[in-house]
Formats: C-alpha cells, sequence, structure tokens
C-alpha cells in the first residue's frame, strides 16, 4: 500500500513549565493533540509517533510563562496518499452508484459508479449488494472485501479519500494477489520450458 | 416509483370533475401525488450524489439542509436520510453539514413542544429521533471520524438556559442515548462534561434563597425539610410550589430525572462501572468547585446507589485520594480560592454520612484513614496558631466528626471499627485545638454522642466552653466558608427526591448514642421540643441550654448574646447556601 511514509524528524517541543516534572509525558502529550490530523510541514496525517528526548538542557522562552524547548528525535509515521496513487481498505457499504471503503481504520474512501470500470457490474446476490466482474467470475466486491484502490483526490481536512477502481490493478485485494501468483507461475514454467528448449 | 404511477396514470388527477369522487378524497389524492414526487426526488437526489456540485447547486443544497424531519411523514423521512448519508459519506465537502442538520433534529419545533402530551406528537417524536440517531450511527460506520466531528458541534447546539422551554431537557435526553451509542465510546466522556455543565449552570442560576424562606432557627441536626416532603403534607417553609426561578427548577428537576434513568440503563447493561469514571472526571471538573450547588452532585450519589459496591466504593475512595494527596498539585482546572482537596473531603463526609447503601466496613475504612491522616499531622505540624494555616487538620477533623454524628452507634457496635478510633482522643486534644475551630454544631453533637456511647471521656470543660464561637471556624473554612460544606444535604426537588430517598439517610432516621424521641415515628414538631427539654432536665444541668438551643425548632431560647445570635444566623443548614455575602 502506497502512502504511508516513515519519517525521522528533529523537533523542537515547548513545555509549560508547570510540566517539567514529567517532561516526556509533556512531549507525547503535544505530539498526541496532532494524531490523525494532517500537517502541512510534515506533509501528511500523522499517525503514529516514538520519540526520544535528546537534549538534556533546554531553551527557556522569554515572556510571561517561561516555556521551555526540548529537543526530540522523532520517528513519524504519516499517511498521504497522492492522487495516482493506490490505498487497500474494507468495503464497508455497497450502493449501486457507490462502494464505501475505510482505510486504516479511519479515512473514508468513495468509489462513485463512474469511476468503476465497465467490467463490474452491480449485482444483488442472496440478499447482499455486490459488484461482479463480467470477465473474471471470481473477481467479487462485497462487504467485507479488501479492496485495492486509486486515490484520485485526498481532502485532508475531513481525511476523506475519492478513488477509483478504473485501472486493471486495482480490485479485491485477494484476487489480484492470486492472479499475480498465476502469472509468476507461469513466468517461470515458461522460462523453464524456453530454457530446455 | 409514487411519481411516475401518478404521471402515468393521470386518472387519479383527472377525476377532479367526477362526482363519484368527494374533495377531500381529490385533495388526497392531489396531496399524495405531490408527496411521492418528493419522495422521488429525494431518492434521485441520492443516486447522484456524486453529480452534485457544492456551488453549482448551492440552491438545492441549502434546500435540502433545511429540510426538516418534523415536517414529514415516515417513508419522506426515511428517502432524506439516505439522500444525509450518502451526501455525508460521499465528499468531505457536506459533512459538517450534514452533521448539523441531523443535530437540528435534536431541538424539536414549538408546536412539538407544546403538544408533547399528545399521542400523535409522541410518535412522530418516535419518528423523527429513531432516524436521525440510525442515520447519525450509520455515518459514524462509513467515516469513521465524523463522532470527533460531531461532539463539538453537539456542544455548539446545546440549547441555552431557557426560561419557558424544556427544549434542554430534551437535547440532553437525545445526547445521553447517543453515550449509549458506538458514538458514545468515542465522546462519552465529552458526552458527559456538557450534560454536567449544563446541570451545574442551571442549578446555579436558580437563586435557592428565594425559593425556600429562611428558617434561621433550625439548626443543623433538626428535623429536616425532607421529613416533611416525604409526608407528602404542605411544606412548613414557604414553596417550592410557588415556583419563582420561572420554570428553571422543574427543568433541573426533569434533567436530573432524565440523567437517572439513563445511569439506571446503564446500570442494566452492565455498563455503569465503565460509565462512571466519565462521570467522575465531569464531577471533578465541574462540580466539585463548585460550591453553590445543591443538586447536580446527586448525580453522583445515585450512581453509586446503584452500585454500591464498585461505583460506590470508588466514589469515596477517588474523593479520599484528592483529599490525601492535597500536597501534590492537581491538573483539575481550579476555579476557586480554595483548595479543590477541601471540597472533596466535605463530599465525602457528607457521602459517608448519607449514602445508606454504604456498607458499616466501609465508612469504618475510610474513617479509619482519615483518622491516620489527621494524626500524622498532629506530629509533624508546625506551631503556626492561626486556623487558615491548618485547614487540612481541621477539615479532616470535621469530617471525622461529621460522619461519626451519623454513625457513632453503628460503629461503636463493632469493636474492631471502635479500636480503629482510638487515636481520635488525642488527635481532638492537640493544642491545635479542632474541637474549638471547627463548626460548633458539629463538634457540639458529636461531644454529646461521643460521651452517651463511650467513645472516649470528654474532660466537662468542653461542654461547658463557648462552643458558639464561630468565628475560628470561618477561619479555616475560608471565604467560600467550606466549613458549612455539606453537599448532600437533603435533595430539595421533588421528583429527584424520590429516586434518591430511599438510598438516603436522613437525620430523622439516625439513631445517636444518647436517646433521642421518636426518632422512627413521624409526629408533632411540638412533642419532639417537650420531651427533648424534659429529658435534658435529668441530665447535667449544664446541659440545659444547650439542649434547649438545639432540640427547639420553635424559637424557645432567646438571642441571649451577639455571639449566639450570630452562630444562629449562620447556621449550616441546607436552607443556607455556603458561602456568605462577604464571599467574591
Amino acid at each position: 500500500m502506497e502512502g504511508l511514509k516513515l519519517t525521522n524528524a528533529e523537533l523542537l517541543v515547548y513545555i509549560h513549565p508547570s510540566k517539567s516534572g514529567n517532561k516526556l509525558k509533556a512531549i507525547c502529550r503535544e505530539l498526541s493533540s496532532l494524531l490523525f490530523q494532517y500537517d502541512e510541514i510534515f506533509d501528511g496525517v500523522l499517525l503514529a509517533f516514538d520519540v526520544t528526548v535528546k537534549s538534556k538542557g533546554a531553551k527557556i522562552l522569554a515572556g510571561l510563562n517561561p516555556y521551555f524547548g526540548v529537543k526530540v528525535e522523532a520517528s513519524l509515521l504519516l499517511f498521504n496518499p497522492k492522487p495516482n496513487s493506490l490505498v487497500e481498505g474494507k468495503i464497508v457499504k455497497i450502493s449501486p452508484e457507490t462502494i464505501h471503503v475505510i482505510v486504516l481504520g479511519f479515512s473514508a474512501a468513495v468509489v462513485t459508479d463512474i469511476d468503476i470500470r465497465e467490467e463490474f457490474k452491480y449485482r444483488m446476490r442472496n440478499g447482499e449488494d455486490c459488484f461482479v466482474s463480467s470477465s473474471h467470475k471470481r473477481h467479487v466486491l462485497k462487504v467485507g472485501t479488501m479492496l485495492r484502490l486509486q486515490v484520485e483526490s485526498f481532502d485532508e481536512e475531513v481525511m476523506h479519500i475519492a478513488g477509483s477502481l478504473l485501472p486493471a490493478n486495482t480490485g479485491c485485494v485477494k484476487w489480484l494477489e492470486k492472479q499475480s501468483e498465476e502469472a509468476l507461475h507461469m513466468d517461470r514454467d515458461d522460462h523453464k520450458r524456453r530454457k530446455i528448449a | 416509483m409514487g411519481a411516475s404511477e401518478a404521471l402515468t396514470d393521470p386518472s387519479s388527477l383527472y377525476n377532479v370533475g367526477n362526482n363519484d369522487l368527494s374533495d377531500t378524497e381529490t385533495v388526497l389524492n392531489v396531496r399524495n401525488a405531490l408527496a411521492s414526487v418528493q419522495n422521488a426526488l429525494l431518492k434521485a437526489l441520492s443516486g447522484s450524489v456524486a453529480c452534485i456540485d457544492v456551488n453549482h447547486h448551492r440552491r438545492i443544497l441549502s434546500g435540502i439542509f433545511g429540510m426538516s424531519l418534523w415536517d414529514h411523514k415516515p417513508h419522506v423521512m426515511d428517502s432524506l436520510m439516505d439522500l444525509i448519508i450518502s451526501l455525508a459519506a460521499t465528499s468531505g465537502k457536506y459533512l459538517d453539514n450534514c452533521l448539523n442538520m441531523l443535530i437540528r433534529h435534536f431541538v424539536p419545533p414549538p408546536w412539538v413542544i407544546d403538544r408533547l402530551w399528545q399521542g400523535r406528537v409522541i410518535e412522530q417524536k418516535q419518528h423523527v429521533l429513531s432516524r436521525v440517531h440510525g442515520a447519525l450511527l450509520k455515518i459514524s460506520l462509513l467515516v469513521p471520524l465524523a463522532p470527533s466531528r460531531l461532539l463539538p458541534m453537539l456542544a455548539h447546539q446545546l440549547p441555552k438556559i431557557n426560561k419557558k422551554d424544556q427544549v434542554v431537557v430534551i437535547y440532553v435526553e437525545n445526547l445521553l442515548k447517543l453515550e449509549n451509542s458506538s458514538i458514545g465510546q468515542v465522546g462519552g466522556g465529552m458526552i458527559f462534561m456538557m450534560v454536567m455543565e449544563r446541570l451545574r449552570d442551571l442549578d446555579l442560576e436558580i437563586d435557592w434563597d428565594d425559593i425556600l424562606q429562611d428558617d434561621s432557627n433550625r439548626g443543623m441536626f433538626d428535623m429536616e425539610l425532607e421529613d416533611a416532603m416525604n409526608e407528602g403534607d404542605e411544606l412548613p417553609v414557604g414553596s417550592l410550589n410557588q415556583d419563582t426561578s420561572g420554570g428553571k427548577i422543574e427543568s433541573l428537576d426533569k434533567l436530573m430525572v432524565t440523567c437517572f434513568d439513563h445511569l439506571e440503563s446503564c446500570n442494566l447493561h452492565g455498563r455503569l462501572d465503565q460509565v462512571f469514571e466519565k462521570l467522575f472526571d465531569s464531577f471533578e471538573n465541574f462540580i466539585l468547585n463548585t460550591y453553590k450547588s445543591k443538586v447536580s452532585q446527586f448525580l453522583m450519589f445515585y450512581a453509586c446507589s446503584l452500585d454500591p459496591e464498585n461505583c460506590g466504593v470508588k466514589f469515596g475512595s477517588k474523593l479520599l485520594d484528592i483529599f490525601l494527596s492535597s500536597n501534590k498539585p492537581r491538573p483539575t482546572r481550579q476555579v476557586s480560592l480554595s483548595p479543590l482537596w477541601m471540597s472533596a473531603v466535605a463530599y465525602l463526609a457528607s457521602y459517608l454520612a448519607r449514602g445508606k447503601f454504604l456498607p458499616i466496613s466501609y465508612v469504618a475504612s475510610m474513617l479509619k484513614r482519615l483518622v491516620d491522616e489527621c494524626a500524622d499531622y498532629c506530629r509533624i505540624c508546625n506551631d503556626d496558631i492561626r486556623p487558615e494555616a491548618h485547614q487540612l487538620f481541621y477539615s479532616g477533623c470535621q469530617a471525622i466528626m461529621y460522619v461519626l454524628c451519623f454513625r457513632m452507634r453503628s460503629i461503636l457496635d463493632v469493636p474492631r471499627f471502635r479500636s480503629e478510633l482510638i487515636p481520635l482522643e488525642s488527635i481532638l486534644m492537640h493544642k491545635l485545638n479542632p474541637l474549638m475551630v471547627c463548626l460548633p454544631s458539629v463538634v457540639a453533637e458529636f461531644l454529646r454522642q461521643a460521651k452517651a456511647g463511650g467513645l472516649f471521656v470528654v474532660s466537662d470543660s468542653f461542654i461547658f466552653e463557648d462552643l458558639l464561637e464561630s468565628e475560628l471556624s470561618r477561619a479555616f473554612g475560608g471565604c467560600e466558608r467550606l466549613d458549612t460544606f455539606f453537599p448532600f444535604d437533603p435533595c430539595l426537588l421533588k421528583s429527584s427526591n424520590s429516586n434518591i430517598s430511599g438510598n438516603f439517610i436522613y437525620w430523622s432516621m439516625v439513631r445517636p448514642t444518647y436517646d433521642k424521641d421518636d426518632d422512627e415515628e413521624d409526629d408533632d414538631d411540638a412533642e419532639i421540643i417537650v420531651n427533648g427539654d424534659e429529658e435534658s432536665d435529668e441530665e447535667d444541668e449544664g446541659d440545659l441550654d444547650y439542649a434547649l438551643n438545639k432540640m427547639s425548632i420553635t424559637p424557645k431560647h432567646s438571642f441571649k448574646n451577639n455571639m449566639e445570635r450570630e452562630r444562629l444566623m449562620k447556621m449550616p443548614s441546607m436552607i443556607r447556601p455556603s458561602t456568605s455575602p462577604e464571599s467574591l
């Protein structure tokens, strides 16, 4: 899955003097307030972090409240799905016009019918809404399926992804992986045949 | 669909001129056709949500968001909800608008509020609110971050305190319903904060002085107001009937009952324990540091009464922890001059005294810890003679004495508990002189019972000594008068009290160690006075005046001297608020 990256950052965290008793807790608190929000500086949505305090000393700010700045080194897990990248998520709802997916448990993604390739047709099977591929009968998209989709746009404020199932490498993850495995086997067999021959 | 049917089958429309159909039937047909057009439109829009553009279709969107479920029939409601859910889930741009539109339904239109007793209206309310909650849940399923966006909006749309309407009550009902749902898993804490803050604000708005006439002659340990209320008679004092607060008392009462119901349903579903933590947090933030609230704190009392082993025990322990951690700074917001732990120990004392559901072993263990803490303080205290310097000690002592006023007999009945109180004698005899500084009425009652129960022998000098001095207690109480702060004094609201009274210890129910006449029977006041006086005649001579002062409800005593008058005027009865006029 694309869109996830791990970066290292050197940060300067300013802490209120009352928190000087437990600096690490205060630092974690500060960084936690940034979780699940898009940050321009980090260029992504902060999902997780790990901090180590670098310096023993800290610079005290001049001013009414003597905040002090602690240098920390943090490794940050960031999520920023760029357009045309691929992401994966679980389907939670299917309707004739849309497929609703949840990515990484927090981001809502939607694929509308105009972005679903011709191959997939909406069907009602056993009372369940699903999309079935007309060319590969086994390729079924229903509630609970892990779906790989291409990102069209990402709304940073609500963490909303508009996705597309137009490219051929999108669809049910399990099915796609099986396909690629089979293709690999066939390639190997071909290769062997060529070698022998 | 309905619309297309109406159009393809024009006979229903063209029957206007037909003599067979009456006018009403015609009107009905036309109405149905129009409604189905609307329905069809909504359904069509649901399907094409992706094509709606926020700029080009602004009018349509504002029309949709302006619609209200309250005005429509159920099948139109369904279509509208489907549309809203689609809009919210499909594009981030509409999420906030959709959520706001849904929350607006928590406040019914005036015509609903005016007719809440009508069956038809109740049914409509049920239709609307069930769909709104359903939609909120579905949206939160499709858009996981929706609840976190929802919560600030809920706070924003919480109705202001309104004199006439009981809109707040309905809104809070809905908030609590949300708390019960999956959204509550995320935002339950914040919902309780909102509710607690509103309860407190409403509580503080009501001028309790105004409502109840002061009976300054009544002592703290005299017959309590609630005994009269329980008899169902006219209240001896003025009027909770004459509602001069403009409907606020009724609103508060209803709000409390709504919250009680919610807590009860939490208990039935086994989630009270989990809810209790959030409840206590909001209590700590809003109620613990407010000394003028009369009723809101009973939310905690009720929760504890529902589950004494868990919540009941936890409440006391948490309060004790706050008191014992008095030397450590606490992160909670402090809005008063008095430290939070002073309020905590006052709450603890009142709670231990009044909680009928608390096992005596628990009360004893709490007392022991208080006693130990005070004993430790005695050893390490400095020589400062000012009462303000030893607030911790005096509030601890007063707490112990207050609880023992209610529980002395049951504690003394068990030798083990009795032995745990042994350090108490040396504490009370310490040079810091808590018997002089703590609130006189509490000290007096305590000593009387201690003597009668044989807890320890108090030198007579204490009883004769001028216990009427209240300046010292005022000094340790601080400007918020925490020396006269007994937060769980009987609840003054009718419906709320009916939920509480079963688990509440009224002073009349207490069997003190000395003989108190007619403590169980309800009776005439006059008899109590007479008998009390006669009884005390047989006892120590010096007690007579004192006993007269205590037991009388009508002013048999005289305002002998200024100090006594002062004491009586400042009696810490529940009728008076805890803050004196000179305070902030």
